[in-house]
């Protein structure tokens, strides 16, 4: 019989989703950052060797074929862990006072990464933020793809050319999300093995 | 609400910049439909199998082709704005520059072929006699910008009953100078699916379409065809010239 110090910290299909999202966001980064390049909101544009696609049409191709792993994916990571009890459990509660500490505990570079089993209050509030950041990058996703279907949709981001600009804002912040994860795994790297084999 | 995002001259900024850029990627119909930059650039090879990629990735495309349609609306209607919102001036775009416009043709007349029981042709004359109507709308880009425009002309529903067209058939082709595509019969016979005559209540500029453009605010520019030449009804799908180079052959909005 298993004990609990058997049973994996991440379960298996927090493992699954969580590999098959970063495949469904890298491809959705780099196919968007192509579509965005087709007609700039901003004052820059995207070097080529950054986007995937080759042109608009291949990007587009890339772009809405991930999007259903992204969406189908997430649904079920989400499902999981509301159906579990896994998302009270492990990003609730939420306190301030705690939140506080540990920020300072993290200037004084004391934060402790000893008990991998529990999220510490940043690690709480960035997943949260970064769970409902995609929630938006959908949403507004939606609103760009569906502005006539989903007309109430886009008219909540600000109409149609605003919705673009939620997208690509929501894109960044998911962005700086994965390059600051990457470096704490750099920095923890047991955290790489617990979402592989799970322990 | 949505100006404070943009420089003022954003949509200068914005035609400007898609002119130099896309210009040229626009032409490039005989290459391939993907080249992998980024994945090729980050596996340090390229990949050999580009056509079991893109294969796949046009298997997706026809799903989200009947996904569209099982997710359009023929009750839902695009929304539409006051003439103070007109985006003036209206951006010309095609994918040839405005210099290369094609000469308009004198003594035009439409032709109509298929599934259809009045097999005549149509003078623009004739076509003004049927009850016209006009609106407000915004034109989405593929690319991603958007301007709103006014169209008039004739209520295409209207023009396929009067063709006697059997609208149990699945699509609608059009032939168009250098350009062809089609559509679904459900977004043919939407309510602002309009065959149109005029822009801003004057006849239809060369640039933007003369003698007839089909203008669909319900889907992408792509689909809303200028030049017109044929209407053609089919239960075959006709494709498209932007739709047989990988654009998604709904491209409902």
């Amino acid at each position: 019989m298993a004990t609990s110090s058997d049973r994996p910290i991440a379960p298996l299909y927090v493992r699954v989703t969580h590999w098959l999202n970063a495949i469904a966001v890298v491809i959705m980064v780099l196919s968007g950052l192509r579509i965005y390049n087709a007609s700039p909101i901003f004052d820059f544009l995207v070097p080529r060797e950054l986007t995937l696609g080759g042109w608009l049409g291949g990007a587009l191709l890339w772009h809405f074929a991930f999007m259903w792993l992204l969406v189908v994916n997430g649904l079920f990571y989400l499902t999981g862990n509301i159906v579990t009890g896994r998302l009270s459990q492990k990003f609730f509660p939420l306190r301030p006072k705690e939140l506080l500490e540990d920020v300072l505990n993290t200037l004084r570079g004391k934060l402790s990464h000893e008990d991998l089993s529990h999220y510490n209050t940043i690690q709480k509030l960035a997943y949260l933020a970064i769970i409902l950041d995609v929630v938006i990058l959908v949403l507004s996703g939606l609103a760009i793809w569906k502005p006539v279907q989903f007309s109430t949709l886009s008219a909540l981001m600000g109409g149609f050319d605003s919705a673009r600009v939620v997208h690509f804002l929501s894109m960044t912040f998911a962005v700086f999300f994965l390059v600051v994860h990457i470096i704490m795994v750099a920095l923890v790297p047991k955290t790489l093995l617990i979402m592989t084999r799970g322990r | 609400m949505q100006r404070k995002f943009f420089s003022p001259h954003a949509k200068e900024i914005v035609s400007d910049v898609y002119r130099g850029l896309d210009a040229p990627a626009r032409r490039m119909f005989g290459k391939k439909v993907l080249s992998l930059g980024a994945i090729s650039m980050l596996s340090g090879c390229t990949l050999s199998d580009d056509d079991s990629i893109e294969k796949a990735l046009m298997v997706m495309s026809r799903f989200n082709d009947r996904f569209q349609g099982w997710l359009f609306d023929p009750d839902k209607m695009a929304p539409t704005y006051s003439e103070e919102m007109i985006t003036k001036p209206f951006p010309f775009n095609a994918y040839y520059e405005e210099h290369e416009i094609r000469p308009s043709p004198t003594n035009f007349k439409l032709k109509v072929s298929g599934l259809v029981r009045g097999k005549k042709d149509w003078t623009l004359l004739e076509l003004g006699s049927l009850p016209q109507t006009s609106q407000v709308t915004r034109h989405i880009c593929v690319e991603g910008w958007s301007a709103v425009g006014k169209w008039g002309g004739v209520r295409f529903s209207d023009f396929l009953a009067s063709i006697e067209a059997d609208t149990t058939a699945r699509y609608v082709g059009f032939r168009c100078h250098d350009y062809h595509t089609s559509i679904d019969m459900q977004t043919a016979l939407h309510a602002q699916t309009l065959l149109t005559l005029t822009y801003a209540d004057e006849t239809l500029p060369a640039k933007y379409g003369y003698p007839l453009k089909l203008r669909i605010p319900t889907k992408l520019g792509y689909k809303n065809p200028k030049y017109i030449q044929e209407v053609f009804v089919t239960n075959i799908n006709p494709g498209g010239f932007w739709e047989d180079q990988g654009y998604n052959w709904f491209g409902g909005s």
